[in-house]
């Protein structure tokens, strides 16, 4: 944990209330999002038991799986989540447009925490392979639905990408609480520190969200002692009935699994909600929206390939594409992190806490500095008187986020014991280059005023080339030389458990 | 083992790896502990190449690493043409420029008919043409191909026939900023080093390992092969009369921190203990103990006396090794600190602002005369498994000639047993030793007879 991290912690302890760790909002919100909350039968690798889910806030859609190690009953609930999923993309499709511009929104899934993401990822494993026809022929829309569903997962293992965001890893990213990062997973106790009720404090809110009875776990995993008080005996009745074939009883049986499993669900559903407002109250970052048409695109490219007949996203990644990915991922991850710092200057401070960015104070400007050579140059100098520590070094390659096509090498560095006049302020000269034009005068603004406050980092976000890999058909042997050819196939749809 | 039992174990060694490499049909790797004379092996390996004509790339990690490989091998074989890619900003240091023998290009066209061509990972996965169009060679041979990633000899792995990987198995396993489970139990997952998916995909290629340190002191080979290797023991190449450390001068009393570094001196290990305590991860006292026990060895003139003579411990030859960055910057700032307050450290050779400050990752493949190190562990309130991790703990025991003084809070042992190691095992993917917590405890368990109380 950071400096400032353990700070905000403390003071969110000391004080009984989270602490805003961000300044604006890093994370797009959808304004129609489709919320999805999940219980899954334990001691299954991937038994769905109930989802709650829609975009309505007033009137979720409840699916149950009445009898949930029937695989039968598995898949019809599949093709009944399909239609709740994929209307909701369905909605976002639009197909008279240019197939190379983006659809101008994407459906944003919300689910309340990342174990939800996992349940997720393996729901669409073991429905993207089925087979519509012959034995165990399942509806259409369940293939597709796993497709769609493992794509939402494939999507959040992008850092950058909002398309499928557990909401406690987001809350946790812009409220500091005085509890552990393991309580912070959940997700009542997070809002109890975030938004405790009238009259009752942080802690003492978390610590009623705690119990069970009160406040169901967000899932997807559930109450051990639901399972055992409640869930077992409806179970237990549901069969009963099933085998005396009593239409009577199984209708009241069903009704009252529905009843049990909406009153585990509901709570966690408003709590989503909840916390739709509170993050919908910060305003957005201001690269949000960018990092949101990378997702639109991502999403359009996605209907297209599935409209022209695409394969089903394979089992295992091969060799080089498993690099590539790698490779993608870490890209993001670093540009995502320069954006954040850039928009936020709460984010900067921590980089400012390790010496990696200063903040102060323009003292002394040259715009209009040219350097002689071949043929003049403008390299205007400024001098900025910083309280911060400084650690870089003469010929450090700064930017300001202010003026990020402008790059500033840092000149001379003067510690505060070195300046007449007791100011305990480094000073750092810099050389300006670039963002000014063709002329040799800057335009105003493009260099920084005296008396203007300025912040320069070293964290740059530089056009980097594509790593370059081989073909999949020249996989070296140090990799295990060509896979075969992938070709989906009836083993596909097998899992070690199944 | 004296030093001339030393010199012919090793010599065994490498002899049979050379005679390996004439008939390995794919390649060889080779284990290296600590200061075993890795870049001994890389420099004869590639000479030996070389003179039966085949044309050799080498390739390094780091630019650093590259350079420190082609001093040496142009100082030992002044007759070999070597040729470095380099990227465009690559300004020659003096120590490759002062060589006739060596060529730096920025294009491959220009060293193709050198025998020898070195550059780093990087800089080999920029060449264009793959498989059937592009130049390749015969032989690689990959330097600190532990600390490589496996998405990294991927990109390279085209340009060549055969390879030599030396590297050491049990520093820091190279790692992603990105988290992420996906590639698990995979033969080929880019997030493991080079040589664990070379040898699960390729499982007849021989594994030699190198017998002796020549870095590490009689006082610590044991310990870091105990701890650290335990399936593959290595030896010192000194016994403990052959390296002393002296001081010029007499300490005024005796501070805590005199009292650490005489036991430092005698016995090759001290445990600079400070009270039990929660603290952040910059934790003052410990950051200030550590800067005071650097200037400390300046201030009372150590002398290192070994095998290769004597020679005064300048404070290039101090290093102060951290877990994290942010460590490492207030380190340094400390060191500053000390060398405003007292004008004698400012000298060439003292210089307090000249001992090198840094984290494990940047210490790897690096030697000291004297380490100070910050525990990993040191006022935790739990043990996780970034500071768990072997390597790392391996890495700051293990870059010292003569001594290593761990700083500390007390409770360590204590943490540990609280917190048993509880990674998940993944199906696939190998067990890796030596266990994290296990290694740690072992380590403490032999600090715990060097312990000297700080901070009174």
């Amino acid at each position: 944990m950071t400096v400032l991290a353990a700070l905000a912690r403390a003071a969110a302890a000391a004080t009984g209330r989270a602490l805003p760790t961000k300044t604006v909002r890093h994370v797009h919100l959808s304004r129609r999002p489709l919320v999805l909350v999940a219980a899954q039968l334990a001691g299954e690798a991937c038994a769905p038991l109930a989802v709650l889910a829609g975009d309505d806030r007033e009137k979720p859609h409840l699916l149950v799986v009445y009898e949930p190690r029937d695989r039968t009953q598995r898949f019809a609930f599949a093709a009944d989540l399909a239609g709740i999923i994929l209307s909701a993309i369905d909605r976002h499709v639009e197909d008279d447009g240019d197939p190379e511009t983006p659809y101008p929104d994407a459906p944003q899934l919300l689910v309340p925490n990342l174990p939800h993401v996992t349940f997720l990822r393996l729901l669409g494993r073991s429905t993207r392979f089925r087979k519509t026809e012959g034995q165990h022929a399942v509806p259409p829309a369940v293939p597709l639905l796993g497709r769609w569903l493992t794509y939402y997962a494939e999507r959040a293992e992008v850092t950058p990408s909002a398309m499928l965001v557990p909401m406690t890893a987001a809350l946790a990213d812009h409220w500091a609480t005085g509890q552990s990062a393991t309580e912070d997973a959940n997700l009542a106790a997070l809002l109890g520190w975030i938004d405790p009720p009238d009259g009752m404090s942080g802690p003492a809110a978390a610590r009623a969200a705690e119990d069970p009875v009160r406040c169901p776990p967000a899932g997807p995993v559930t109450d051990p002692t639901f399972d055992n008080e409640v869930l077992a005996p409806v179970l237990q009745a549901m069969r009963e009935a099933a085998l005396a074939g009593d239409d009577a009883r199984l209708a009241r049986a069903r009704a009252s699994m529905d009843q049990a499993l909406r009153s585990q669900l509901e709570s966690t559903w408003a709590l989503m909600w909840r916390a739709v407002d509170l993050l919908g109250g910060l305003p957005a970052a201001a690269h949000v929206e960018q990092r949101w048409l990378a997702d639109r695109r991502s999403f359009t490219n996605q209907v297209a390939w599935i409209r022209d007949g695409g394969a089903p996203q394979a089992r295992r990644d091969s060799a080089v594409a498993a690099a590539r990915r790698l490779a993608r991922l870490e890209r993001e991850q670093q540009r995502l992190a320069v954006e954040r710092a850039y928009d936020d200057p709460l984010v900067m401070a921590e980089y400012r806490m390790t010496g990696e960015a200063f903040a102060g104070e323009v003292t002394e400007a040259e715009p209009a500095r040219l350097e002689q050579g071949r043929r003049p140059v403008l390299r205007p100098w400024i001098t900025v008187a910083t309280a911060d520590e400084v650690l870089f070094t003469r010929g450090a390659v700064l930017k300001s986020p202010v003026r990020p096509a402008q790059q500033a090498t840092v000149v001379d560095i003067v510690s505060p014991g070195a300046t007449a006049g007791g100011d305990a302020r480094t000073r750092i000269v810099l050389e300006l280059k670039g963002g000014m034009g063709r002329s040799l005068t800057p335009p105003p603004g493009t260099v920084p005023a005296v008396g203007e406050q300025v912040t320069y980092t070293s964290l740059r976000d530089d056009f980097q080339p594509a790593p370059k890999f081989p073909d999949i058909d020249d996989t070296p042997w140090t990799h295990g030389g060509p896979p075969p050819e992938y070709v989906p196939d009836d083993e596909d749809a097998r899992e070690d458990w199944s | 083992m004296s030093t001339k039992d030393a010199a012919v174990s090793a010599r065994a060694v490498t002899d049979a790896i050379l005679a390996d490499l004439a008939k390995a049909e794919r390649g060889v790797v080779v284990d290296s502990p600590p200061g075993a004379g890795k870049s001994t092996l890389v420099v004869a390996a590639a000479a030996s190449l070389a003179e039966r004509g085949e044309r050799v790339m080498v390739v390094g990690q780091t630019n650093e690493q590259v350079d420190d490989l082609i001093d040496r091998m142009a100082s030992d074989h002044g007759v070999l043409r070597i040729g470095r890619l380099s990227g465009q900003d690559y300004i020659p240091a003096p120590r490759i420029a002062r060589h006739a023998n060596v060529t730096a290009r920025t294009a491959i066209a220009d060293l193709i008919d050198h025998p020898l061509v070195i550059a780093t990972a990087a800089k080999w996965a920029m060449l264009n043409g793959l498989a059937d169009s592009g130049p390749r060679w015969p032989w690689a041979i990959v330097d600190e191909a532990y600390q490589m990633r496996s998405d990294s000899l991927l990109r390279i792995a085209h340009l060549f026939d055969k390879a030599l990987f030396v590297g050491d198995p049990g520093q820091l396993d190279p790692f992603s900023t990105v988290e992420t489970e996906r590639w698990l139990g995979l033969n080929w997952d880019p997030m493991s080093s080079a040589v664990a998916v070379l040898l699960t995909n390729n499982p007849d290629v021989q594994v030699h390992a190198l017998p002796v340190s020549w870095r590490l002191p009689a006082t610590a080979a044991p310990v870091v092969s105990a701890a650290f290797y335990p399936f593959n023991g290595f030896t010192a190449a000194t016994e403990r009369g052959d390296r002393a450390m002296r001081w010029n001068t007499q300490p005024f009393g005796m501070t805590s921190f005199d009292l650490a570094l005489q036991t430092a001196a005698d016995s090759g290990w001290a445990l600079y203990e400070l009270p039990h305590r929660h603290t952040l991860r910059t934790d003052v006292e410990a950051v200030d103990a550590c800067a005071e026990l650097a200037a400390r060895v300046l201030l009372r003139g150590a002398v290192a006396v070994s095998e290769q003579g004597r020679r005064d411990v300048t404070a290039g030859r101090i290093a102060i090794g951290v877990a994290h960055r942010d460590q490492a910057a207030a380190v340094r700032r400390a060191l500053a600190a000390r060398a405003a307050a007292y004008p004698v450290l400012s000298g060439p050779d003292r210089d307090v602002t000249k001992v090198v400050a840094d984290t494990a990752n940047r210490l790897q493949g690096r030697e000291f005369d004297v380490t100070i190190m910050l525990h990993p562990l040191s006022g935790r309130r739990d043990a996780t498994a970034f500071h768990l991790e072997a390597g790392r703990l391996c890495v700051l025991a293990s870059r010292h000639r003569h001594a290593c003084v761990v700083v500390a809070r007390a409770g360590i042992p204590e943490l540990l047993d609280a917190h048993p190691s509880a990674e998940p095992v993944h199906l696939g993917v190998p067990v890796k030793f030596p266990d994290g917590w296990e290694a740690h405890q072992s380590f403490m368990a032999h600090l715990a007879d060097f312990r000297v109380p700080g901070g009174v």
